[in-house]
């Protein structure tokens, strides 16, 4: 099966939005599903097995510098430009005049993604799933020594990456820095604007300092991914 | 997997600024062209590098501030050369005559400024940074302390109450119409570019938030930092760059690496706070000052001390190095 994928512009980024399946047939009102990718990985070439139930379209967003979008010169990645990934995508699956909104569902790194765009688009995003996945835990609440990484360190190492995942993106985004307080301010944000009880679902097992604080946060629960997605279709 | 691929539109660089022994463009009492021109790729990024002085002089590198451009050393760099330096500056990725970038971040500055250096020496040589330049040379020299003989601050020292003039940095309030406007600005910034004027508009905005500095210098600024075509000039910055922004990084993280730095530090803080300075007051400096550090405030200025105070800071900074 080939996923149609649409191609987007985040500033000078190219973005590859995959559509993994369409909506059931007879879906009353679009209620589109975004799948949010870890550290390091694309987008699946199929749904995963327990979003097969969710009664609207599934996508999956590549983010910069994975997949099929494109790879920047030079490194510069932030938790924050990927939140403006996802909110490129959103401003796709959500035309001009239409107030459906959609869920996200991400992994590791995109489960940090996730509840970013869920506190700073409370409007747009009806609840988060957070999962396992790689870079969950990123750089930790704190900073570490200073370290400067040139990933080309020779002159015979011609020119920057071309192939994804970019090395820059493995470095800069297993390593930012993720305080605790910082992850709650968008939870805290999710949940008085989103209008949700329950705007946030964490089912990942693995707890870094920043989850940890988010899972203590009021509104946020814990659950699993079948259970989650049962709620936020409903 | 093979990424697409990004058109290059946004790429139009126009001539880059000259030199001093080229003809043409703005004049400013003192102020002083870069002698040499030459780039540096840093992964792909082609950055703008300027040197003034004799190529077999010592070295040592500049860094300037957000939004600032090397040029913006034309008056201070100078007096440094009379003194018998080679000064190295460049322009920061998406400034200036640097290519603007896909992204930007504090680290990959760092890098940027990393590749710099190398291209400079593989001696210790010293470094001296304004703004966020002071922040970022004072980050590179955390990491690589056997590269940096001294290190000059001057007014890049961020503390609790530093106001956010580097993007995606410095937190603000973190209110919801902020990460809201932030995200529209991502939204719409593919197609922006900068909004044309004549020089003395342009300069009058720049003034806006440097009310401090002299209009003159301001529109000089204009014929190094700008470019003209029909419809009027543009700075060359970046238009996807914005002032202020958040992260995750505390602006004070900065100032915590001061009091580890074993190499001699001086840093220099204008007193009067102002719209596009940190906020920092004495105390917050002075409670972080390493054994190696020289503290010197100065009354009566803002955040632009080498180019209010250019032959006062260049004294400073030579008697330092002396």
């Amino acid at each position: 099966m080939t996923t149609p994928t649409v191609t987007l512009r985040h500033v000078h980024t190219t973005l590859a939005l995959h559509q993994l399946s369409p909506a059931p047939a007879g879906a009353a009102a679009r209620r589109p599903l975004l799948l949010l990718h870890g550290l390091g990985e694309q987008t699946p070439a199929q749904p995963l097995e327990l979003t097969a139930t969710w009664p609207g379209e599934v996508w999956g967003l590549d983010f910069t510098g994975h997949g099929q979008s494109s790879v920047p010169r030079g490194g510069g990645y932030t938790a924050e430009t990927l939140m403006a990934d996802v909110d490129v995508a959103l401003s796709y699956l959500i035309p001009a005049g239409d107030d459906h909104r959609v869920c996200v569902v991400g992994r590791g790194l995109g489960g940090y993604v996730a509840l970013l765009i869920s506190g700073a688009r409370p409007e747009l995003v009806s609840g988060v799933v957070i999962l396992d996945g790689p870079g969950l835990a990123g750089g930790g609440p704190a900073p570490h020594s200073t370290s400067v990484t040139r990933t080309r360190l020779s002159a015979s190492d011609s020119g920057p990456a071309t192939s994804t995942p970019d090395p820059y993106a493995l470095l800069e985004l297993s390593r930012d820095v993720r305080p605790g307080d910082y992850a709650v301010t968008y939870a805290r944000q999710a949940v008085e604007f989103s209008g949700l009880d329950h705007p946030i679902t964490v089912a990942a097992r693995s707890r870094p300092p920043w989850l940890e604080e988010v899972v203590d946060t009021p509104g946020v629960v814990e659950g699993t991914l079948e259970a989650a997605l049962r709620a936020y279709s409903s | 997997m093979t990424p697409s691929t990004a058109t290059d539109t946004h790429r139009y660089r126009p001539a880059r600024a000259r030199l001093r022994d080229e003809p043409g463009g703005s004049t400013y009492p003192g102020a002083r062209r870069p002698d040499r021109f030459r780039t540096v790729d840093s992964d792909g990024l082609a950055l703008a590098v300027w040197e003034w002085g004799e190529p077999d002089a010592p070295p040592l590198m500049l860094a300037h501030g957000g939004f600032d451009f090397a040029g913006t050393y034309d008056r201070f760099a100078p007096l440094l050369v009379d003194a018998g330096w080679r000064v190295v500056s460049w322009d920061q990725r998406g400034h200036g005559d640097s290519e603007h970038a896909d992204l930007y971040s504090w680290e990959a500055d760092r890098r940027d400024a990393m590749a710099v250096l190398d291209s400079i020496s593989q001696d210790p040589i010293p470094l001296v940074g304004h703004s966020k330049g002071g922040a970022l040379l004072l980050a590179l020299a955390d990491a690589v302390p056997h590269r940096v003989s001294h290190l000059v601050n001057l007014d890049g020292l961020p503390s609790s109450r530093s106001w956010p003039d580097v993007p995606e940095h410095n937190r603000t309030q973190m209110r919801r119409s902020e990460l809201a406007e932030w995200l529209d600005h991502r939204r719409a910034a593919a197609t922006k570019v900068r909004r044309p004027g004549t020089a003395a508009e342009l300069a009058e905005r720049r003034g806006r938030m440097n009310p401090r500095l002299d209009p003159a210098w301001l529109e000089y600024l204009v014929g190094i930092g700008a470019y003209e075509q029909p419809d009027g000039w543009r700075w060359k910055i970046d238009a996807s760059m914005r002032m202020g922004g958040f992260g995750p990084w505390r602006p004070q993280w900065s100032m915590d690496l001061l009091p580890s730095m074993g190499m001699p530090v001086l840093c220099v803080l204008g007193l009067d706070i102002e719209l596009m300075g940190w906020g920092t007051l004495p105390e917050d400096v002075l409670a972080k000052l390493p054994p190696t550090g020289t503290f010197v405030p100065l009354e009566g200025v803002g955040h632009f001390v080498h180019i209010e105070q250019p032959d006062l800071v260049a004294g400073h900074v030579l008697e330092f190095l002396s």
